[in-house]
């Protein structure tokens, strides 16, 4: 869900440090960087000469009678302004071009940045607040970096373009014309300023119609069950009807500064028509000089005006520039080892040797009830099967996220094969374990990419034997598409039984040496039930398995049952022995396992 | 576009600025279109020697034309758009009121983010069409003939000539907004999947981490925003076109202009200060020919968009008082009755619930029990009328739950959801939600009842405290208690509690049950369960299970049953003896 809050706080328009930082990415395009700049100070050149030629057309053609010079200096403007039109083209195109590189650039950095950083940092950050980065803040630096920068040399040029020419054909007339200038420029620094705070003001405004309606859908059941339709519309209208105000002010500056820089630019006209129009009695100024002039007025206007709006593109810019790098700059990895060892093959022995572990990992003390698993030890042998049992919040899943090393203990070892997997690299630690979890992870695709994940290493041989093995095979070759069926969104199109499946065939075609298996305790119906605990029979042969289990079947299968309770091993043995002990494992079974009825998964989505 | 027609009566609601806002158009450009006439007077007044009085009084009309014409357009806008603004207002205050009505399921079904929409890109689309593109299509149509007039009357020849370029101003801005459009509707729909991406990807990274896919993923997301990259370069192609080919259009106008004006000037048939009108008045002209093609996109987006809204208003609230609610019922007294009621989700074959019937006096308490999933919280929705039943009926006082006018109902109900939803404000006023002007004590008292108020007396403003996002975040069972003491203060004549003490520790719970007990005298009280300490002094017990009601008694002679109740009873014993070890 996009946070309609988080992203409206304004800061300032320019901050060097983020602007430097922001400019490098723009390094690698230098030389469209440079054919822009280029193209800029020929349009900044071209723009300001026809008003130029003009004047020539009527003070030495038009009034000399002159037909043939007339239709030559015609024929002139008009290859001018072909070029003219053609370059300008080409200088937004290439600015947009430049912005569209640069965004896909750091678009990459800041997704593959995200594809390093260790589990602890999704645990602490709401996934719709990554998306935006990704998605949202990113693409609000574009306009920053198409028309931003280069535009604004653009604007500066023209100007400086245009007062060439005005100076070089009548200096008085042009300090007399330009005597508006302050008045134009203070006009639009005092709408600027108005409008700003005006903007502002709506923006908190409707920042907040669009919490407001956020949360009350969100909870509208509460609005409905209390019966404050009433007030609550009340409290609607009140931030509305301040929004309506808001925005009818900064209308109010509109409505104002529009008129204002027309009147400005007829003062200027008024201008050269009473003083260029004297000078033209005198003799000092040609009529075409004076009509030249009247263009120019018109002309310098337009970025003058352009200048003040880049303001707003660089706000915006600046604000998700600081969201960007603060992720990016954010550095939390597994530390990877100083002397990792190759783990070419492994036979699957595990070891977990007084391990301590802790979710908080700020450096301060742990206090004791922090610990979520304490000096965890035990030995699984190459082949064995076993399960994992315990209440919820007893520290199973923790036992699997050290095991892949999402995290690492505070303290203690964790072996394979006898090698401690501090000094494993990740990556090749998670290549010989495959994890199933409970709530089955689907992407957008079809069913073989949900199963291959998109490796392609893996031949459709292998993935269609793996799916027959599982018995996933019936439902899958049901499917108009069979393994080209495309998965919609988490899913939709499949049960429960059947994601269920494809998780399993999925960690099958991986042929991992250890296998994690979370059990679904989603109930299904009697039928898939059967082909899933199949399945999971299929599924652990000929490889070290650790599961956390939740159906008994599972459990009696089990070489060892492990028995953790509030984070620390407390029983272990086969299913007969430790119900002999008539301990822990007898009272969960009793509570767990025995005449299972309870149904685990809310039926309707309705109380969220 | 027939749906803008639906604007009727907003537009009518404001007739008055917006004929207002055509009077101050019509001022505004008698004056504007003045001034290129002033300026080619004076222009040409230059060859016959005119005296320095006479150019400063041209100057002086040139500036008082723009300063009339600028105040008339000051009051166009004052009118026009913030008409709009207030329609604005109108259609956002009556979509949010028809939307918070809406049932449930309206909301089940749809994302939020979809609502939110309507609210964020339609209605200001809507706007966009009112205010702005009213405006200018009323300017730009009347400056347009009254401009081609005066041009006309002036050289006729030279017009024809100059205009030639003109129109394809507005097709071609018609034609590229139209492209662009389309190709920006692609990009959008891209920009969708790329979203979608990212989110599966981050929401499914421990999956792709434990399989060590993160270097395809990459890949992945590469081909995808290479090709959103792509279809942005495709875009900006066009794009691209529409400033220079306007640059081109007009100065080929111009250029028109000086070239055959120039030959009429040479001829004697014009005169320099008329081809400096044209000039001017072709400048006044481009902006029109713009404007035309901007306004019939922006309609077209508005039409969409009234498309869309008028879809959410037609969705009717399911629940609400019809003609057979009795609107004398001012007050209820809480006894509740069910009438072999069967109930089923609109999207589902299956019963939730089966056939329930249930009596509970005044004054009683009644615990629910059952298992995850046995439709304990359907029943109790059922109440404050959330739902209605398929099959059966509920008598509230012995009278039809139909008749009850909602309003009464639903004020006489304090209903404590499973999961407590609480709004980003103060914990006072999140207590208060449901009353009006209250005491502080009694917000101390209803505070202390659901055993939260020494806790929030610890927090940073104590009841001032905000809580959510902005503010300090709660914990399960802090919200819980917040909840409980939010349906305690509207003194409830039925008090409904939907497993709300799950995230309270045993002792927490122990205490609210106690000091629930004097509160509870005299209203009908119904509490979910899952834990049986909660339930077990109720008058007696309800046993859910699979929609059906399998067992009612009291917790004695549930337990001498020896079915679902003692069942759960011996497990939950046996929890609290594992949390001993």
């Amino acid at each position: 869900m996009h946070d309609f809050r988080d992203d409206e706080i304004l800061g300032k328009a320019y901050d060097s440090k983020l602007m430097k930082r922001l400019l490098k990415y723009v390094k690698p395009y230098w030389k469209q960087v440079t054919i822009a700049v280029f193209l800029v100070l020929i349009l900044a050149a071209l723009n300001p000469l026809r008003p130029y030629i003009t004047k020539f057309a009527i003070d030495d053609y038009i009034l000399k009678s002159n037909y043939e010079g007339l239709t030559k200096l015609a024929l002139l403007l008009l290859g001018l302004l072909f070029i003219q039109g053609i370059l300008q083209y080409l200088l937004s195109y290439t600015t947009e071009w430049i912005g569209q590189k640069t965004i896909f650039d750091l678009r990459m950095e800041v997704f593959a940045h995200l594809q390093r950083l260790a589990l602890r940092f999704f645990d602490k950050n709401p996934t719709g607040r990554l998306v935006t980065r990704v998605t949202n803040d990113v693409e609000s630096l574009n306009e920053m970096y198409s028309s931003g920068i280069i535009l604004v040399f653009g604007d500066i040029f023209t100007i400086i373009g245009i007062l060439y020419f005005m100076f070089s054909l009548s200096f008085e007339l042009s300090v007399v014309t330009l005597s508006v200038l302050p008045l134009l420029f203070y006009a639009t620094f005092l709408f600027r300023k108005k409008a700003r705070e005006a903007y502002r003001e709506v923006r908190t405004l409707i920042a907040r119609i669009n919490a407001f309606l956020q949360e009350h859908f969100s909870g509208v059941s509460v609005v409905q069950v209390f019966n404050r339709e009433q007030e609550e519309f009340k409290k609607f209208d009140s931030i509305n009807a301040k929004y309506r105000d808001a925005n009818i002010k900064s209308i109010f500056y509109y409505s104002v500064f529009f008129p204002a820089v027309e009147l400005i630019s007829a003062i200027g006209v008024g201008l050269i028509i009473w003083y260029g129009g004297g000078e033209v009695l005198k003799g000092t100024v040609t009529v075409g000089v004076l009509i030249s002039f009247l263009q120019y007025t018109e002309m310098f206007f337009r970025p003058v005006r352009d200048l003040s709006e880049k303001y707003n593109i660089f706000q915006t810019a600046m604000a998700s520039a600081e969201r960007i790098f603060k992720l990016l700059d954010t550095k939390v990895f597994i530390k990877p080892p100083d002397n990792p060892i190759k783990l070419e093959k492994i036979h699957g022995d595990i070891e977990f040797k007084n391990v301590w572990f802790a979710y908080r990992d700020d450096g301060e003390m742990v206090s004791d009830d922090e610990w979520i698993l304490k000096n965890v030890s035990f030995k699984i042998n190459a082949g064995e099967k076993v399960a994992i049992v315990g209440a919820t919040g007893a520290g199973k899943s923790t036992i699997i996220n050290l095991l892949c090393k999402f995290y690492e203990p505070q303290k203690g070892q964790i072996l394979i094969d006898g090698i401690d997997i501090r000094n494993v690299d990740e990556k090749e630690l998670r290549k010989h374990i495959a994890v199933v979890l409970q709530d089955v992870q689907l992407f957008s695709g079809n069913i073989l990419t949900n199963i291959t994940l998109g490796n392609d290493k893996i031949p459709m041989e292998s993935v269609i034997e793996s799916s027959k093995l599982i018995g996933a095979d019936k439902f899958i070759e049901r499917l108009p598409n069979s393994y080209f069926e495309p998965v919609q969104e988490r899913g939709a199109n499949l049960s429960v039984g059947e994601k269920q499946l494809i998780s399993f065939v999925r960690a099958l075609v991986y042929e991992p040496k250890i296998l994690i298996l979370d059990e679904a305790t989603s109930s299904v119906d009697v039928e898939t039930e059967k082909i899933i605990q199949n399945a999971i029979e299929k599924l652990l042969e000929n490889r070290t398995a650790i599961i956390i289990a939740h159906r008994l079947s599972t459990i009696q299968n089990s070489d060892k049952i492990i028995v953790l309770h509030k984070g620390e091993v407390r029983e272990v043995g086969t299913h007969d022995e430790l119900l002999a002990l008539k301990g822990i494992y007898y009272r969960l079974y009793q509570l767990q396992y025995k005449d299972r009825r309870t149904k685990l998964v809310n039926v309707s989505g309705i109380t969220r | 576009m027939r749906s803008l027609l639906e604007l009727k009566s907003y537009i009518l609601k404001y007739k008055k600025l917006y004929l207002l806002g055509l009077l101050a158009i019509l001022f505004s450009e008698a004056f504007y279109v003045l001034i290129p006439i002033l300026v080619g007077r004076a222009i040409d007044s230059l060859k016959f020697g005119v005296s320095g009085e006479k150019l400063l009084w041209f100057a002086t009309l040139v500036i008082g034309s723009t300063l009339l014409s600028g105040i008339a357009s000051f009051f166009t806008r004052q009118t026009m758009i913030v008409a709009s603004r207030k329609i604005e207002y109108d259609m956002r205050n009556d979509f949010y009121r028809h939307v918070q009505g809406l049932h449930y399921l309206y909301f089940r079904d749809k994302k939020i983010g979809d609502i939110m929409a309507y609210a964020t890109n339609d209605i200001p689309a809507v706007r966009n069409f009112l205010g702005p593109g009213i405006m200018y299509s009323v300017e730009t149509a009347i400056e347009f003939v009254v401009i081609l007039a005066i041009m006309f009357s002036m050289n006729f020849k030279l017009t024809l000539i100059t205009l030639i370029p003109l129109p394809l101003i507005s097709y071609l801005v018609y034609r590229i907004g139209k492209i662009v459009h389309e190709r920006y509707e692609d990009i959008q729909e891209h920009f969708g999947t790329m979203t979608t991406v990212a989110q599966e990807n981050i929401s499914g990274i421990r999956v792709l981490k434990s399989y060590v896919r993160e270097d395809y993923e990459i890949e992945k997301f590469r081909k995808l925003s290479f090709e959103y990259m792509l279809k942005n370069i495709k875009l900006i192609k066009v794009q691209s076109l529409t400033y220079p080919l306007m640059i081109m259009i007009t100065g080929i106008s111009i250029i028109l202009v000086v070239w055959y004006g120039g030959y009429q000037v040479i001829a004697g048939a014009m005169t320099l200060g008329q081809i400096t009108s044209f000039l001017i008045y072709l400048g006044y002209l481009i902006w029109p020919m713009i404007a035309f093609g901007w306004i019939m996109n922006l309609t077209q987006r508005a039409s969409a968009s009234m498309d869309r809204l008028l879809e959410v208003f037609k969705v009717e609230p399911k629940i609400k008082d019809t003609d057979k609610t009795d609107f004398s019922i001012k007050e209820i007294k809480g006894e509740i009755r069910f009438k072999d009621v069967w109930f089923k989700y609109p999207d589902s074959a299956d019963y939730v619930l089966k056939n329930i019937n249930l009596e509970i006096k005044q004054g009683q308490t009644v615990g629910i029990v059952g298992y995850t999933g046995s439709g304990k919280t359907t029943l109790v929705n059922l109440i404050p009328r959330l739902f209605e039943p398929d099959k059966g009926e509920i008598f509230i006082d012995g009278v039809d739950i139909n008749k009850v006018p909602l309003k009464v109902l639903r004020e006489n109900i304090g209903y404590v959801q499973q999961e407590v939803f609480l709004f980003s404000d103060s914990v006072k006023n999140n207590i208060t939600f449901g009353v009006n002007g209250v005491s502080e004590e009694k917000i101390f008292e209803v505070a202390k009842i659901a055993h939260i108020y020494e806790e929030i007396m610890e927090f940073p403003n104590k009841f001032d405290t905000i809580v959510g996002e902005r503010g300090i975040t709660l914990s399960g069972g802090q919200k819980q208690r917040v909840g409980l003491a939010r349906a305690l203060i509207k003194e409830p004549k039925i008090l409904i509690l939907d497993d709300s003490f799950s995230s309270v520790d045993a002792y927490t719970e122990e205490m609210i049950l106690k000091n629930l007990k004097n509160f509870r005298k005299g209203r009908t009280t119904i509490i979910i369960s899952h834990r049986i300490t909660a339930v077990k002094d109720a008058d007696f017990i309800v046993v859910l299970d699979d929609g059906e009601i399998v067992e009612t008694g009291t917790h004695e002679e549930l337990l001498k049953l020896g079915g679902v109740y003692a069942d759960l009873y011996q497990k939950q014993l046996l929890e609290e003896e594992l949390e001993k070890i």
